[in-house]
């Protein structure tokens, strides 16, 4: 099934920018009156972000974290996990993710602690365990890093249709990236795909619909 | 009445000088924080031009290069890249560099950045006109990385 986009629906927008209203006059009941407008103005509620569920890609990884373990995805079975490719040196758009990654688990209160998030590293040359256990714990220390070498990476980012590649600038180098932030269930199945321009509000928004009993 | 005259030419001196050397204002800057051994960051800023400028280049005494970059999504991939030529602003307009878009990148960092501390910068623009080259120094202030989430942030909330 193709991936719908919700954010592409007029409608939807509107809905989006009238929640973003109510966010901003309500300020911490932010999510409960998001959801009392959209049952308010008729809309059934859906993700902002796009719909991935039966994806046929990104269903697992064997990465090892900065201790050394190996970690697959069903050591993170029973919580919703949130896994973000990036890298330490990036000035902006990995910091930006990951700083809206931890606002976001505040945003859930008391069910911030069913989110996982996971940092793979794109950069595994420069990230070593340490730098991405300091990095992580500037934003949150329940954040885990991962790195694999070249060929588990290689092979992590095909599973996951995910882009990197190095670019050099000055005498150094960048990565460019895919800087979606894919989305798991607690039962360990992929959901969503939430894009790099959405805020913390819309990211909060899915993952509490996530976590509501169907 | 002749010396109104000159009091007024003195003053249209006094005010023509000062435009000279306030052809840019640098506002609301501040540096991204750091991790130990982390070798790159950003620098974000407001800056407003009463000429046409361009910011060409810039320097700090903790980053062995600085860059001017733009950040720019195609699709979903994110790709940053260096402004060769340079990032022009208009006469009366304010450049922002902020997440999402341009940065001062700082590179070939000497020494991790924490938070609350400053970083100076000297910023190099050119004038568009005279295509003569002027500088400007500035205290940035660092946020620490992961903290300051509602400043930049916030203002990501496009409606």
């Amino acid at each position: 099934m193709p991936p719908v986009i919700a954010h592409h629906s007029p409608r939807r927008a509107a809905l989006t920018r009238l929640g973003g209203i109510a966010l901003a006059a309500l300020g911490g009941a932010s999510l409960l009156a998001c959801d009392k407008l959209a049952e308010a103005t008729g809309q059934r509620a859906g993700f902002r972000g796009i719909d991935i569920t039966g994806a046929d890609y990104g269903r697992e990884f064997r990465l090892t974290d900065v201790d050394g373990r190996e970690r697959t995805l069903a050591d993170f079975r029973g919580k919703l996990v949130l896994l973000y490719f990036g890298f330490v040196q990036c000035p902006d758009v990995c910091p930006t993710a990951l700083t809206r990654a931890a606002e976001v688990k505040r945003m859930l209160g008391p069910d911030g602690d069913k989110l996982q998030v996971i940092f793979v590293t794109v950069d595994p040359d420069r990230d070593t365990p340490e730098m991405l256990r300091q990095y992580m714990a500037a934003f949150d220390p329940s954040f885990v890093a991962l790195r694999g070498d070249a060929e588990r990476l290689k092979a992590t980012a095909t599973e996951f249709k995910v882009y990197y590649k190095q670019v050099p600038t000055g005498s150094s180098y960048t990565m460019d990236h895919t800087a979606l932030s894919y989305v798991f269930d607690t039962q360990g199945r992929l959901r969503l795909a939430l894009r790099h321009e959405q805020t913390a509000q819309d990211y909060a928004h899915d993952l509490a619909l996530l976590l509501r009993p169907a | 009445m002749q010396r109104m005259t000159l009091t007024l030419a003195a003053l249209v001196l006094a005010s023509a000088s000062a435009s000279a050397h306030a052809q840019v204002t640098v506002s609301d800057a501040w540096v991204r924080g750091t991790v130990p051994q982390q070798k790159a960051t950003g620098a974000f800023m407001h800056i407003a031009a009463e000429q046409d400028v361009r910011l060409i280049a810039g320097a700090s005494p903790v980053a062995g290069v600085v860059e001017i970059h733009e950040m720019a999504m195609e699709g979903n991939v994110m790709k940053m890249r260096e402004l060769k030529g340079g990032l022009p602003i208009a006469k009366g307009a304010t450049a922002e560099l902020k997440p999402g878009g341009y940065h001062v990148m700082l590179m070939d960092l000497k020494q991790t950045l924490k938070g609350g501390e400053t970083v100076p910068v000297t910023l190099t623009f050119e004038d568009a006109v005279s295509k003569k080259t002027f500088t400007r120094e500035l205290m940035a202030p660092v946020k620490a990385l992961g903290g300051a989430t509602s400043g930049p942030h916030s203002g990501q909330h496009k409606h």
